[in-house]
């Protein structure tokens, strides 16, 4: 019994998870976005964002690769800067948002690659395809706030094929990739 | 013979008339076909500009036709009771759908505070956004109003054809020509 107790005791100071602290995206102060870019004819970067997502995520400085993160995106959000443009990106030629209304990323495997950079591995999901992607991600900053909260912020990028995830409308052959840029803040639970 | 008279439809509300058609079924037509269109279709930017810009236009007429109905005579209407008052609803409907086909429409393209331009010539100013998730919503309504008027135009034209050919009177004549009071 006192075996088993001491065995439980270290099996919880071992844990990665154990000095890790559970953060939650600051979506009321927005500040956390989730943006997109895709080449308009091969000649310019058109950006948008989703504004409507939620997220949280475990982070350990002394232990970076036992973090953990989830974001869920609500794919009608969608905004372009262009109601016509965001009604046909909403619509079964893009996202299909009435039958897909969700998009999620959750990682599965992170690694520490050192000068707060971060192999980020995961599973996103997007009209209704799961994928594993790997996001690369880099710490931008943590600390206290000047409202007696802790906060700790990334920055994150990857570029999805969309055909890879059933979007096939054809944009020309510069715009096959959209790229995703993930700038999240997280305030301490 | 411009004006109306209780027999007949004068020239112009005959003209208009024939111009509206025109319209609704071209920009049903263009409408159905456009919302397709593959991004490097040379139609791509063109035909909305046409179907928004000829839209503008058939709403001011419309509007302008409407007042001309309510302060000219309506020629007597012909046949059954129930006949006359159905054909009244639709009428009534026709209008009503046209209205919100233009204010459906409008609301698509206005939902980001973007005017609409009408063939370049003048800006209709955008309000904004009214409602949430207004260009989704007032493009499911344009939708499925735009599918409602091409019905209601169907009905509307066999109506006219059973008039001239089965009750043999002059409802689609008086619509074609004025007839003359003798």
């Amino acid at each position: 019994m006192k075996k088993t107790l001491i065995a439980a005791g270290f099996a919880i100071l071992l844990s990665p998870l154990a000095n890790a602290a559970d953060y939650v995206l600051d979506i009321k102060g927005a500040h956390a976005f989730v943006n997109f870019k895709i080449k308009h004819l091969g000649y310019s970067w058109l950006t948008g964002r989703f504004n409507d997502f939620d997220g949280k995520f475990s982070y350990d400085p002394s232990n970076p690769s036992a973090s953990q993160i989830t974001v869920n995106i609500e794919t009608k959000s969608i905004d372009s800067n262009h109601a016509e443009r965001d009604k046909h990106l909403r619509g079964k030629d893009f996202l299909n948002v009435s039958k897909f209304p969700n998009s999620s990323f959750v990682s599965t495997k992170i690694e520490d690659l050192g000068n707060d950079k971060l192999k980020v591995m995961g599973n996103f999901t997007l009209h209704g395809v799961t994928k594993p992607i790997v996001i690369d991600a880099v710490k931008i900053g943590e600390g206290d706030d000047p409202w007696g909260g802790y906060r700790a912020g990334f920055s994150g990028t990857t570029r999805i094929a969309l055909a890879d995830y059933g979007i096939t409308y054809n944009l020309g052959p510069a715009s096959t990739h959209v790229d995703l840029e993930l700038h999240i803040e997280g305030i301490k639970q | 013979m411009i004006k109306n008279t209780t027999i007949s439809y004068g020239w112009l509300s005959i003209s208009m008339h024939w111009l509206s058609a025109l319209a609704v079924i071209g920009l049903f037509a263009v409408g159905f076909w456009m919302v397709d269109l593959n991004y490097y279709s040379e139609w791509y930017r063109t035909a909305p500009h046409y179907h928004k810009s000829i839209g503008i236009l058939l709403a001011l007429l419309t509007l302008f036709r409407l007042v001309w109905k309510l302060t000219q005579p309506t020629p007597r209407s012909l046949g059954k009771p129930l006949e006359k008052k159905s054909a009244k609803f639709a009428h009534g409907l026709i209008y009503l759908l046209m209205f919100s086909l233009f204010t459906s429409g409008y609301l698509i393209s206005t939902a980001d505070g973007r005017g609409i331009d009408v063939f370049n010539w003048f800006t209709v100013p955008g309000l904004g956004e009214l409602f949430p998730e207004q260009e989704d919503l007032a493009g499911q309504i344009h939708e499925w109003i735009a599918y409602s008027l091409i019905g209601l135009a169907i009905l509307h034209a066999f109506a006219a054809l059973k008039h001239h050919v089965i009750d043999k009177d002059n409802t689609l004549k008086r619509m074609i020509k004025p007839i003359e009071e003798k």
